[in-house]
């Protein structure tokens, strides 16, 4: 029997509960790069970024939604980062900025 | 005949200001402080931002040094009001004087005032300055005696919020909530400590290098975000919920602690004072200075100076600096060289 389609549907929720997340990979990205909790959210990243020039790449929210533990889809953001390292020229902290982005894809693979 | 200078405050600004005013030889200070000893908000605070120097070591030697300066010191006394030539205590004495150096600091903010953060009214919520004295008794533990597993700082409580009428931005806090996330993760090693900020201001020396060591060495995390509120749950632990503003998303998390940074506000008898003596206010409340750049520690009328946190929030040091100046140009004032 065809469900009949009333046009409502359930919105995920948007909270990050940091009680729920498993922030264990959370944890091994830091510990393996701690520089990256240096970040000061400045944005230099994503306005000198080849990719988001192009698509919604936004480097700085990936990863510090990596961090609070939202690990959906980051594998799949950072895929579309070129590799170019225009950001690790400009990044104020210092950070191996496309370090980052190999360490989340190689930690983040299967999810 | 010896000059005689007034100093309302016994703290770092006043044993400052009075130290060097004794030093040019033909000036006598008497400091007036209400409470029972000398050293203001200071002897409350255990180690100072950013070098962890225990606070007892910059008041012990102030302190021996007034003592040996055999500068005249007035504890338990109160100023009601003051003019230029003289100062009415309390308890109806007047202390007649050639100048007078206000040096009367600030007030801690109420932390029950932001009643959404339950301070007061449920148990492991805790400020800045409770903090510190559990550091000083050397006993930091939640309201059960157990050690925290997660502890979250929040800054900006009773600073730049209309809501209290603090409009004003209370400057240390900031480095504050990085010395002691710093302090909570020595003693509490596998803790996680976080602490939620609007903007992170380090201006002092040392201070962004502090903040840079909290993130990388000790793995303090900073969530872009001013909490809007907190909740007591079963166990007797906090809940507290904001928007993580770097990400765009809302955050929910329960913690063991939650440690308010509370701001500086001016004292509330700067209205008296300004009322009686003709000064001013800034529009924070503090004692309004005759210029900011030229005249700092002047009030607009003469025989009148500041020094320290009476006129703005400022760190030790800014205010040890400020004790000479003010002392310099009450000499220059009273033509003593």
């Amino acid at each position: 029997m065809a469900t009949i389609n009333f046009g409502y549907s359930i919105n995920r929720p948007r909270l990050i509960d940091i009680d729920r997340n498993n922030l264990r990979k959370s944890d091994e990205i830091l510990l393996e790069m701690p520089e990256l909790q240096t970040c000061i959210g400045c944005g230099t990243c994503t306005a000198s970024c080849t990719a988001g020039n192009l698509t919604d790449f936004n480097f700085r929210k990936v990863h510090t939604l990596v961090r609070r533990g939202e690990y959906a889809g980051a594998y799949e953001e950072m895929n579309k980062c070129m590799l170019c390292g225009k950001c690790r020229l400009l990044c104020p902290r210092g950070i191996n900025t496309r370090g980052v982005v190999m360490l989340i894809k190689r930690k983040l693979g299967d999810f | 005949m010896k000059k005689r200078v007034a100093i309302i405050g016994g703290g770092v600004a006043g044993m400052q200001t009075a130290l060097r005013l004794k030093r040019t030889g033909g000036i006598e200070p008497v400091i007036i402080e209400r409470e029972e000893e000398l050293g203001g908000k200071v002897r409350n605070w255990h180690v100072l931002f950013p070098t962890f120097t225990p606070a007892g070591e910059v008041l012990g030697a102030l302190r021996s040094e007034v003592a040996a300066a055999g500068i005249e010191v007035l504890t338990g006394e109160e100023a009601e009001e003051f003019t230029d030539r003289s100062v009415k205590l309390r308890s109806e004495r007047t202390i007649e004087c050639d100048a007078v150096a206000l040096c009367s600091g600030f007030t801690l903010f109420d932390a029950t005032l932001k009643e959404e953060y339950g301070y007061g009214i449920y148990d492991n919520v805790y400020t800045s300055a409770d903090l510190e004295r559990m550091f000083s008794e050397g006993r930091v533990a939640m309201a059960d005696g157990s050690a925290p597993r997660r502890i979250a700082f929040l800054h900006c409580v009773g600073s730049r919020d209309e809501k209290v009428c603090q409009r004003h931005c209370s400057k240390v806090c900031c480095i504050t909530g990085v010395k002691q996330a710093i302090e909570m993760k020595r003693l509490f090693p596998t803790a996680d400590v976080f602490n939620f900020y609007m903007d992170i201001r380090m201006f002092g020396p040392g201070y962004e290098e502090l903040y840079r060591e909290a993130q990388q060495r000790y793995n303090i995390h900073f969530v872009r975000g001013r909490i809007s509120e907190a909740s007591p749950m079963m166990d007797g632990r906090v809940q507290i919920k904001s928007e993580d503003t770097l990400t765009g998303r809302p955050l929910r998390m329960s913690v063991d602690m939650l440690v308010l940074l509370i701001g500086m506000r001016a004292n509330d008898e700067n209205g008296r004072f300004a009322d009686k003596a003709g000064l001013t206010l800034a529009q924070s409340g503090f004692m309004q200075s005759r210029d900011l750049f030229l005249g700092n520690t002047e009030s607009p009328r003469p025989g009148i100076f500041y020094a320290g946190a009476v006129t703005a929030p400022k760190s030790i040091g800014e205010t040890l600096n400020e004790g000479f100046t003010a002392a310099d140009r009450i000499a220059e004032y009273l033509g003593v060289k």
